[in-house]
């Protein structure tokens, strides 16, 4: 059985201006993530990933669909009830500087939520609890009393991750932990968090915009586009054989170091369309408007998620037409 | 004729605790070539390129030799003079930086556009048309009329592209101009970049921590750390072995899809 | 909240002349206050029938001089001087607990309550507070009491909104949502994180606001609504003062200076604090 299983979820938000329509940031998303697994979900900025990483954590309620932790649901429960989960359910957020209290030691931000979590343990023995897992971080004890502006980016990320496991949690939120870190740094963390993950049997979901990092981390991937899921499936998958364009357009975008990659962005500036702007319909794909190979079909209907052939999912009317995945641009 | 020559440039911050943010560094930008400069954050990389212009916090000072087509930028004691009148364009991290909020896109651009090249109203705003489409944004016309935060990230990217090109820079700086953006951006900023200075026939001098972001755009690369130097090679013979254990470190560090197919 | 951060602000604050130098006038005039009357002697309400009416320097034992009815003027100043700072210093709290407590809950909750908090707030606001002085003062005498009452009734006001609208700032941040991850309610979201980190701004009006409740007493009791004879306040020794002006300046001149004294002293205070306190955090 799945540890974490969501069901057509779907949040709303108005949108902001004269005509304020309520538009929806995730829209009937399923996932499901198994005892030990981590889960990767990729998608650009506004898709709706880090408001689906909020809705798992009930910070914003659901429009539709329910999410379930354990079998139980746990989308309808008030801030209270909510409470005893997050024993369980925890966060790494993704600028560290803005997710620590200026005015606290970093050790106290990370003994912080035994405060409200673990209520029998003595003030001491919080702080004990607290080195402890910045040490299990690389982080030694001169670190731990130092404040947030004090420590770089990746020490204090390192932080934001000992304070999400100190409550010793079933589940982490990844919401795109190393994207503010410069790329030296990243692999760094990204090996702590997959060593950390092995270690402690945790199961977690690895929310980025670069398929190249979740890929890295992730044995199964989930691509978002616009609040929708459009393609999911095991890494090798969909990064050798991508069913779905947005997809392949993730991959191609992922920048190479190798002989290549110049003429790669060569041809890419050469064949350059025009940047797009928003404006999805609500219906028809919502990728359509900037798909190289969309149809009149594609506009008018959307395509539902269904089981593709070898067992991975997609969203896409043409999905049947390129059997071995889509090859890169600009062959197309 | 070296665009740009560096040399033994070195920035110092004074206050509380002093700080050597550049050491001694010597370096040349050929025209139309591009060069960058990577480092992690702290290398000194970006007060690297603000020297030159004069960009430099109150507390900071340059001292050493940056001749840009042999006139010395350092030490005029006039801010930003490089980039107004002798041929440099800058773009910044945030667009934030080279965008008016409460000004309208194509006042900013006519602006730049007149100031350089004594255009009239009329001439300014076909200018301007001109350089939204030179990068590639749709709708020029009616972007004209918008407010940068009415665009996405990266749309302002490329209207600060726009701005920077307005008065027809022969060498561009870009200070992490990616960094803020997601891979799919990215990517089409980068493309941009590629054939705008080929089109515009400018030198491309790029500062970045993701090697990633300058492999398939640089004809060489520099390493620099903790405000030095350390090896500048030609692109192709970087990314295949890097002299410097650090410079490996870094390439090291970017992450890819090998081996994952 | 840890010491390494208000560590900071004090170095700062050491090194703003001005704000030490409100800082010593105070002290030195808070100490006077305190300890002088009793070293000078004269009692508040003890009559000089020898010397009524005298300036200063001229009547032995009277270092001011004496008002109309011969009590010593600098015992009476200084007496007055305790009254005031006592009661802004209590009527500033007052301010301060109520304030800080409402306008950092609205601030937090958003919605229809912060909404009912604030039309609450605005609709105080448009009382007239002298009105309502005179009312209090009908219902608990002429005295100390009532301007307390008065005066902390309104100081909250202004205190909650500057609260608020910080209040409303702070909660966006990211370190907030970490918070309620962690499992914190409420109260503590409130209390740990929310407060002190808007502290700074606080400290800083309050520090100007005790001027400010001074020459609001200091206006009742002129009026004759606050403190009465013979207890001093600053207030009614100006006002006395006034009265004799022609014939005996110094009766007003004496407490006089020593308001304008103390709030100068309270202002550079204040401004000292705004600026080491404020920019520099987070």
């Amino acid at each position: 059985m799945s540890l974490l299983e969501l069901r057509g979820v779907t949040v709303r938000y108005r949108q902001p201006g004269a005509k304020a329509r309520m538009l929806a940031a995730v829209d009937s998303v399923q996932l499901a993530v198994g005892e030990r697994e981590m889960l990767g979900l990729v998608g650009e900025s506004g898709c709706g990933k880090t408001t689906l990483g909020r809705a798992i954590l009930g910070l914003v309620p659901l429009a539709a669909g329910e999410v379930r932790w354990r079998g139980q649901r746990i989308d309808d429960l008030g801030r209270r009830a909510f409470r005893p989960l997050r024993r369980e359910l925890q966060c790494v957020f993704q600028d560290p500087h803005a997710c620590f209290d200026p005015r606290m030691t970093v050790a106290e931000s990370v003994a912080e939520p035994l405060r409200a979590l673990e209520r029998g343990l003595a003030a001491a023995a919080r702080e004990r609890r607290a080195i402890e897992r910045l040490e299990e971080v690389g982080l030694g004890r001169e670190l731990a009393e130092r404040y947030p502006h004090q420590l770089s980016g990746g020490q204090l990320q390192r932080a934001g991750i000992a304070r999400a496991l100190v409550v010793d949690p079933a589940f982490v939120v990844c919401d795109e932990p190393v994207s503010a870190l410069d790329v030296s740094v990243q692999g760094q963390i990204v090996e702590l968090l997959e060593r950390i993950r092995a270690g402690r049997g945790l199961a977690s979901l690895f929310i980025s915009h670069n398929l190249a990092v979740v890929a890295r981390l992730c044995a199964r991937v989930t691509v978002m586009y616009r609040g929708r899921i459009v393609e999911a499936g095991p890494r090798g998958q969909i990064v050798g054989q991508p069913l779905h364009p947005y997809t392949r357009e993730l991959l191609d975008a992922v920048p190479g170091i190798d002989a290549g990659a110049r003429a790669r962005l060569l041809a890419r500036a050469a064949n350059a369309r025009p940047a797009r702007d928003t404006g999805a319909g609500a219906d028809g794909c919502a990728y359509a408007a900037r798909c190289p190979h969309a149809l009149a079909r594609c506009r008018a209907e959307r395509p539902p998620l269904r089981p593709g052939p070898d067992g991975r999912q997609v969203a896409c009317h043409r999905a049947e037409e390129w059997p071995g995945g889509l090859p890169p641009a600009p062959a197309v | 004729m070296t665009l740009l020559a560096i040399r033994g440039l070195t920035v110092d911050f004074s206050g509380a605790r002093p700080v050597r943010a550049v050491d001694g560094v010597d370096l040349d930008v050929a025209p139309r070539e591009c060069l960058a400069i990577v480092g992690e954050s702290g290398s000194g990389k970006s007060q690297l390129l603000l020297a030159c212009v004069g960009l430099l916090a109150a507390n900071g000072r340059a001292d050493g030799s940056a001749r840009f087509e042999g006139v010395e930028l350092l030490g005029t004691g006039d801010r930003a003079a490089a980039v107004r009148g002798r041929g440099i364009g800058f773009v910044f991290q945030d667009a934030s930086g080279s965008l008016t909020p409460h000004r309208r896109i194509g006042d900013q651009l006519a602006e730049v556009a007149q100031a350089a090249h004594g255009l009239d109203r009329l001439a300014a705003r076909a200018e301007a048309v001109r350089l939204l489409e030179a990068v590639r944004l749709p709708e020029a016309a009616r972007r004209l009329r918008q407010y940068p935060h009415e665009l996405s990230g990266g749309m302002r990217q490329r209207v600060a592209l726009a701005l920077a090109l307005a008065a027809r820079p022969r060498l561009l700086f870009a200070d992490e101009p990616t960094t803020a953006l997601d891979v799919t951006v990215q990517a089409e900023i980068l493309a941009l970049l590629a054939s705008l200075c080929r089109e515009f026939g400018m030198a491309l001098l790029l500062v970045t921590h993701d090697l990633g972001v300058v492999a398939s755009l640089a004809d060489r690369i520099a390493v620099m750390r903790g405000g030095r130097l350390l090896e500048t090679t030609a692109s192709p013979a970087f990314l295949a072995g890097p002299r410097d254990p650090y410079g490996a470190s870094l390439l090291a560090a970017v992450p890819t899809l090998a081996g994952l197919r | 909240m840890s010491g390494g951060l208000w560590r900071d602000a004090l170095r700062r604050l050491t090194g703003d002349r001005a704000g030490i130098a409100g800082l010593a006038i105070l002290g030195l005039l808070a100490l006077t206050a305190l300890a002088g009357p009793m070293l000078i002697g004269w009692r508040q309400d003890e009559i000089d029938w020898a010397h009524m009416a005298a300036a200063p320097f001229t009547a032995p034992g009277h270092w001011l001089g004496t008002d109309r009815l011969g009590r010593d003027l600098l015992v009476r100043t200084l007496y007055g001087l305790r009254v005031s700072l006592a009661i802004a210093l209590a009527a500033t709290l007052v301010a301060l607990v109520i304030g800080v407590g409402w306008g950092a809950l609205a601030g937090y909750l958003r919605g229809r309550a912060d909404a009912l908090m604030m039309r609450f707030v605005d609709v105080l606001y448009a009382l007239p507070q002298v009105f309502f002085v005179i009312i209090l003062t009908v219902v608990f005498g002429r005295g100390p009491v009532a301007i307390l009452v008065a005066i902390g009734a309104f100081g909250w006001l202004t205190m909650a909104r500057i609260v608020r609208g910080q209040a409303l700032a702070l909660r966006e941040r990211e370190f907030i949502e970490a918070a309620v991850v962690g499992g914190a309610g409420t109260t503590a979201v409130v209390l740990r994180h929310i407060v002190p980190n808007l502290l700074g701004p606080v400290i800083v009006y309050a520090t100007l606001t005790v001027p400010q409740v001074i020459l609001v007493e200091s206006f009742l009791s002129f009026l004759g609504i606050g403190i009465q004879e013979p207890l001093a306040s600053l207030g009614n020794l100006i006002a006395d003062g006034a009265a004799e002006m022609e014939t005996a300046p110094w009766i007003l001149a004496v407490p006089a200076g020593v308001l304008v004294l103390v709030v100068f002293a309270f202002n550079f205070l204040g401004d000292a604090l705004r600026d080491a306190l404020d920019p520099r955090d987070a």
